[in-house]
């Protein structure tokens, strides 16, 4: 398991995360490579579906990254949000894939170095939960395609 | 509208157990709006069925439909092209809508995916209570627009009970008493007088203590 290198999804809020993974980038941090950011307009734009199907996918770990409470560039996207990734934790629970899986993290745009930190820290808890359980039947898959 | 609420993911697939193509099947009426049986919710549940099975090294093949009403047979009628490929259906509509895909489809196992609550209304985003009990012979122009048979918890004629606390009914602070509402309501009215008025015992022969009821508008009726 030491080699395991999770895939992990960022949903990353145009405003604050993402912003602040360039900052992160300006300040020369590094960060785990296998985070694969994807750039939403805001953290609310992440549906519950989003996150389930990144799973189907393969994924090992997904976290949604929006601005400091209170700061939501659209007022209150960043707290729906973290309503949905609840409802996905209790989903992901429920099928035996692990609600820890997913988490919301909050920053501001000038948190280059929370944003580093953060995907390590994302990247270590999914290493420790190991590989998602589909991962198993899609790699089966992909070598019976190939 | 109808209320519904998503069965536990467990209870879905024991029901799926022996198949591994099945037909997912939404409605786009009451369902979608109390956000338990429309188009996302089918494809939620359906990521949510495929990971599972995939999870005990199996996989699970899921067509995605939502149809307009399940509760007509001119839109169950759409799942004729797809049916066969299904080994069986799973069902995100009211109760009446899974009826409706059973009796179409007599030779296919349909299940219920969401378990139908009640007829209620939107208390604010993402909350739903029960306002109509379909008795069969409306009492709502007596009690001021409020149902005392969906909203009393012993479906009082003339309260309210001595269950009832500061507005709250006994069976949990939670719950309005529904006749301190109505009392308000015709106070509100003007109506006070009306309180007085003794509701006689009811006939629950309109309601579901006559078996099962139907319509028959003869002028439209085929």
């Amino acid at each position: 398991m030491d080699h395991f290198s999770p895939v992990i999804v960022a949903f990353c809020c145009h405003y604050c995360a993402y912003t602040a993974a360039d900052m992160a980038g300006s300040m020369r941090l590094s960060y785990p490579s296998n985070v694969k950011i994807i750039r939403v307009p805001c953290s609310g734009k992440v549906s519950a579906l989003h996150i389930m199907r990144a799973f189907q996918k393969g994924a090992d770990g997904v976290y949604v990254a929006g601005c400091l409470e209170g700061d939501c560039h659209f007022k209150d996207g960043n707290i729906k949000a973290a309503k949905r990734v609840a409802y996905v934790k209790k989903m992901l629970d429920e099928i035996g894939i692990g609600g820890e899986r997913v988490e919301v993290i909050r920053m501001s745009a000038g948190m280059g170095e929370r944003f580093a930190q953060s995907a390590k820290d994302f990247t270590e808890r999914i290493r420790k939960l190991g590989p998602n359980p589909v991962r198993a039947v899609l790699n089966q898959r992909e070598s019976a395609g190939a | 509208m109808i209320t519904a609420e998503r069965k536990p993911i467990e209870e879905i697939l024991e029901y799926l157990e022996p198949y591994d193509r099945i037909l997912l099947v939404g409605c786009n009426e009451c369902v979608t709006v109390c956000a338990a049986g429309g188009r996302k919710e089918v494809a939620l549940l359906s990521s949510a069925l495929q990971m599972a099975r995939m999870k005990s090294g199996r996989t699970l093949e899921v067509r995605e439909m939502t149809l307009e009403r399940q509760c007509d047979p001119e839109y169950v009628e759409e799942l004729v092209n797809f049916i066969d490929q299904a080994g069986a259906v799973l069902s995100m509509a009211c109760g009446c809508g899974v009826q409706e895909v059973a009796r179409r489809f007599k030779d296919k196992p349909v299940f219920p995916a969401v378990n139908t609550k009640f007829m209620g209304a939107s208390e604010r985003q993402g909350v739903w209570a029960e306002r109509c009990q379909g008795c069969g012979d409306c009492l709502l122009g007596l009690t001021g627009g409020i149902c005392p048979i969906a909203r009393c918890s012993k479906r009082l004629l003339n309260g309210p009970c001595g269950g009832s606390t500061d507005g709250k009914c006994e069976i949990s602070p939670e719950v309005d008493c529904a006749w301190q509402l109505i009392w308000e309501r015709l106070k509100a009215l003007g109506l006070e007088k009306r309180y007085e008025d003794i509701i006689s015992a009811k006939d629950w022969r309109t309601s579901r203590d006559g078996g099962p009821r139907k319509i028959v508008r003869e002028d439209l009726a085929s």
